[in-house]
């Protein structure tokens, strides 16, 4: 077990530095010249030039790379130019928010969609079956940033139940119960989407599983259906749902940019959608970086998740 | 999954030759056709967008802002410029229609040529090509695109690269993988012979079979696409002022939420209705082209078989020492406008502390007869279809599920052929036989764990204190296959069915797991019920035989007298079959022909177009089973010798 963690981790760096390179290369794409961008047109050729070497823009690709990636590596990502502070100080405060919300939405989509799956799975063609199915296409058709508008209007500017948005209340506010107030329209929403996607998958799966031999075997055995519904074939079918919820995570972290913007939460996502308007290009690059590599991470999770349960895959 | 495909072979293959065309398929689908309309209607209505009679959708007029719906002369009102808000959402509808297919295709155009490449050359090429995929793969989708609109600049067209690029992925994993399977087919390497260059063949040879996926892929991405530039423009990243796509208005209208809210509701139903109908027919057009994926449609077999019985069997009175009397079961399988007389009236009985065979080919419905017993023939498409099963002097069929699942496991024992698939894989055997003893005995889980530790040690697993810790595919097939025993033995059964329990086994481990199976027998007195192909096997554990051939039994008797003077033409040419030791020079000679469909039996005997001794009379009306003294019956009106034995 420790050695599959260890391997796994292993093996985790080089998608760590291809993602990083990606991301430098991203930005590389960047037409013009950052100097003259950040400088504006007024600027002499000796402050463009200055600056250029300051930014390391008169360096190799590759120079400019291993400066940037140990530069980040000993956690300086540089200094974002429109908020005037530490690039790492703004993400780290912004992915908490993020966190807060994807994290609240996963275990949202997590439970409703394995439930949903197995409900319609057991009543396979019933009315319950169809109604779920016919709701599951809807969520995952249905965009979330409009779904996310009206839930909003129906819910806090209609009828008054919830706050509009933000995170917490102006005045007074600030406790957990606040939090969770604000919390339920965005987590909802942004969990729409994965909750379809993973009950579909999770119906398929069951059907799939309660054919096999061993459903039969355990039938023979005289098990009441319950258990062998919610035992035997609910394990075998989570096993193979497991990765596609990992893949759920990335969903959710993107997907934040949009019910960030709408709800006004102040994470990561809204924040890489402003700092791509004013161009704040050392803001995008940290802040995408540190996503990616918490996704990364969270893929590594559901693998030794699945490791656990599953005593077939092998290291 | 293996057992379903042995008991029905041959539906399984008339399922395939019945497959209507593509085209139909499609058509009979109605939420999928019900997709492709509004999708169609959709269509047509942004392509005669410049020929209606509708105001210039960027003419603002100050005097007409916020009109609400149905206004005279804005039919959908107008927007907070003044602008015609009909007019915008078609026009927009066409930018988002225009780009979401656009992006699709340059998905699909680079996603499938590295997919192809990739798939085709193999070996480094594949490899390198496929790491960078991950990697790209490793991104959160939206993020990706966002970085690369964030290196572009916002604008529709970035927003347009910036989709397709994280769509690329997905096509290049598909269509790869379609391509590997396909690059060492005969008719590519036949193309490399004929001398035809790479490209040549990529693009006559390869292309043409890969072209359903890259067309199943679309379908089930453009959705997606048309929502993800709808969502870069609903952050202000994609279409910039004055032109709009649906995810700009919806942006803009969401500043106006709270005084006009049909300014951001109207173009999000748009979205939804485009997405949701491209969703419907995708899902279609992957059902129809992708029959793998069409698993979900199958249909989740029931606890019990269904019981439809247009008779109860004869009714004899059964004898007090009979453990288990079968009186003219018929199970069926209904598929479409077939019926499959699986088991065709079978009637026997098993006595106590007796071994009966029930010896036939595959496909005979010998494992059908035994799964029916205990209503575990998996419905749909399984119905019983008549008579009766006596179990301890009770009818089976006429049980609630509850009193059947008591005799389950618990007065009467299954074994399966294959215990890999049988077995759950991911609970350990020591789990499955504490689950097996506790459904039938109020114990504690430790006791039971003893209890199953004991079991282990009876069907003579060596070390099965730690044994009863492994996983299935821990063990060895004989191993498992006397898990298997152990899980029937669990609650001292008075009758085993053992469904071919030795057949997936080599001959050393079979004749093991048969003499554990004897002793058993000899110890606690079992009843046994063993379905088997095998004569060999059967002269060395049965007392009676059942010979089924085409669902119904043809001979019936002490195993002397079936093995040694077979009275059914079919009995002899099996028993012929067999190899015998010391007789090198003898001929084994198969059987000519198969036998017939169970969906479509002659009238007479079912053996008669395939017996050298059929006559005219053979083919004509219901042949009885008719004794022939001392228990040994046949089916035939021309039974090879007088029986008397």
């Amino acid at each position: 077990m420790h050695v599959y963690i260890l391997r796994r981790l292993i093996l985790m760096v080089p998608v760590l530095l291809g993602l990083t390179v990606i991301v430098f290369l991203i930005m590389s794409m960047i037409p013009g010249d950052p100097a003259l961008a950040i400088l504006g047109s007024y600027a002499t050729p000796d402050n463009v030039e200055k600056l250029r070497a300051d930014l390391g823009l008169d360096k190799t690709m590759v120079e400019q790379y291993w400066i940037w990636l140990t530069n980040m590596l000993q956690g300086d990502f540089g200094r974002s130019y429109s908020l005037n502070r530490p690039v790492l100080d703004e993400i780290l405060e912004r992915f908490g928010a993020t966190l807060i919300l994807a994290g609240t939405s996963l275990v949202l989509c997590t439970i409703f969609g394995l439930l949903t799956g197995v409900i319609s799975a057991v009543r396979q063609y019933g009315w319950a079956d169809k109604a779920l199915t016919f709701a599951v296409l809807i969520g995952i058709s249905v965009p979330s940033f409009w779904l996310g508008l009206l839930l909003m209007m129906f819910f806090a500017v209609e009828l008054r139940w919830l706050p509009v948005s933000g995170m917490y209340a102006i005045y007074g506010g600030g406790d957990l119960p606040d939090l969770i107030r604000h919390l339920i329209l965005p987590s909802v929403t942004l969990a729409v989407v994965a909750t379809g996607i993973i009950a579909r998958l999770t119906r398929s799966n069951m059907l799939e599983v309660l054919r096999q031999d061993f459903i039969r075997t355990a039938r023979a055995k005289g098990l009441d259906e319950n258990r062998v519904i919610y035992r035997h074939a609910f394990k075998a079918a989570l096993v193979n749902v497991i990765p596609v919820i990992g893949v759920q995570a990335g969903f959710v972290l993107g997907g934040a940019v949009y019910i960030e913007t709408v709800f006004q939460w102040p994470g990561i996502g809204r924040m890489l959608v402003n700092a791509i308007s004013t161009r704040d290009i050392l803001l995008v690059q940290g802040g995408v970086v540190l996503v990616a590599g918490s996704y990364v991470l969270f893929n590594l999770f559901a693998d030794v998740l699945q490791h656990l349960l599953d005593p077939r895959v092998k290291a | 999954m293996t057992s379903n495909t042995a008991t029905a072979p041959d539906i399984k293959a008339k399922k395939r030759s019945a497959r209507p065309s593509a085209f139909k398929l499609l058509a009979r689908n109605q939420l999928a056709l019900m997709g492709a309309a509004i999708l169609a209607l959709v269509i047509a209505l942004v392509l005669i967008t410049p020929i209606l009679p509708l105001p210039d959708p960027d003419v603002t007029d100050p005097a007409q802002r916020l009109l609400p719906p149905f206004s005279e002369g804005h039919f959908l009102g107008t927007d907070h410029l003044g602008r015609d808000l009909l007019s915008r959402l078609l026009w927009g509808t066409r930018v988002s229609l225009a780009v979401g297919i656009s992006a699709s295709l340059v998905a699909a155009l680079f996603g499938s040529t590295i997919g192809i490449v990739s798939g085709y050359f193999g070996g480094r090429t594949d490899n390198i090509m496929m790491r960078g995929i991950d990697m790209l793969m490793a991104f959160p989708y939206i993020l990706l695109a966002l970085a690369i609109v964030a290196a572009l600049g916002p604008g529709l067209m970035n927003a347009l690269y910036a989709i397709a690029v994280v769509n690329i992925p997905f096509f290049a994993r598909n269509i790869r993988g379609v391509t590997v399977g396909i690059a060492h087919r005969e008719f590519v390497d036949a193309a490399k012979l004929s001398g035809k260059g790479h490209i040549r063949i990529l693009v006559t040879e390869i292309l043409p079979n890969v072209m359903p996926v890259i067309v199943i892929t679309i379908s089930t991405t453009v959705g997606w696409m048309i929502l993800e530039t709808a969502g870069l423009s609903f952050l202000g990243l994609g279409a910039q002022p004055p032109q709009a796509d649906l995810g700009s208005m919806l942006g803009e209208g969401r500043k106006l939420i709270t005084t006009a809210q049909h300014l951001s509701a109207i173009p999000g139903a748009m979205i939804f209705i485009l997405v949701m109908s491209i969703n419907l027919l995708g899902d279609g057009i992957r059902d129809v082209l992708d029959p793998r994926l069409k698993s979900g449609a199958l249909a989740r077999p029931a606890p019990l078989t269904k019981i439809d019985r247009s008779d109860e069997g004869t009714g004899h009175p059964v004898a007090d020492d009979t453990v288990l009397a079968v009186d003219e079961l018929r199970t069926e399988f209904v598929l479409g406008d077939d019926i499959y007389k699986a088991v065709g009236g079978v009637s026997f009985s098993v006595g106590k502390n007796e071994c009966v065979g029930l010896v036939g080919e595959s496909g005979s419905g010998k494992s059908v007869t035994a799964l029916s017993l205990l209503g575990l023939v998996a419905s749909p498409p399984g119905t019983i279809a008549g008579g009766r099963v006596m179990f301890d002097g009770k009818d089976v069929f006429d049980m609630s599920e509850r009193q059947v699942r008591d005799i389950r496991g618990g007065k009467a024992a299954y074994v399966f052929q294959d215990p890999l698939s049988t077995l759950h894989p991911l609970f350990s055997i020591g789990d499955q036989l504490v689950e097996a003893i506790r459904a039938h005995n109020a114990m504690s889980y430790k006791d039971a764990w003893a209890k199953a530790v004991k079991l282990l040690g009876m069907v003579r697993i060596p070390n099965p204190e730690r044994r009863a810790e492994n996983y299935p595919h821990q063990l060895s097939g004989g191993m498992r296959q006397r898990v298997g025993i152990a899980m029937a033995l669990a609650n001292e059964p008075q009758l085993i069915i053992a469904d071919e329990p030795t057949t997936a086994l080599d001959v050393t481990v079979q004749a093991q797991i048969l003499k554990l199976m004897n002793n058993l027998r000899t110890d606690h007195g079992t009843s046994v019920l063993f379905i088997t192909h095998d004569f060999g096997v059967v002269s060395e554990i049965c007392d009676r035989v059942a010979v089924m051939y085409a669902g119904r039994i043809v001979e019936m008797g002490t195993t002397e007298q079936v093995l040694g003077h077979p009275a059914h033409p079919y009995t002899k040419r099996l028993i012929d079959c067999v190899p015998r030791l010391g007789e090198p020079d003898r001929r084994t000679a198969a059987i000519p022909g198969l036998p017939p469909a169970v969906n479509n039996l002659p009238a007479g005997c079912a053996f008669a177009d395939r017996c050298e001794r059929a006559e005219d009379k053979c083919r004509v009306g219901e042949i009885s089973f008719d004794d022939l003294g001392n228990g040994h019956g046949v089916r035939c009106i021309k039974p090879m010798e007088a029986a008397n034995v």
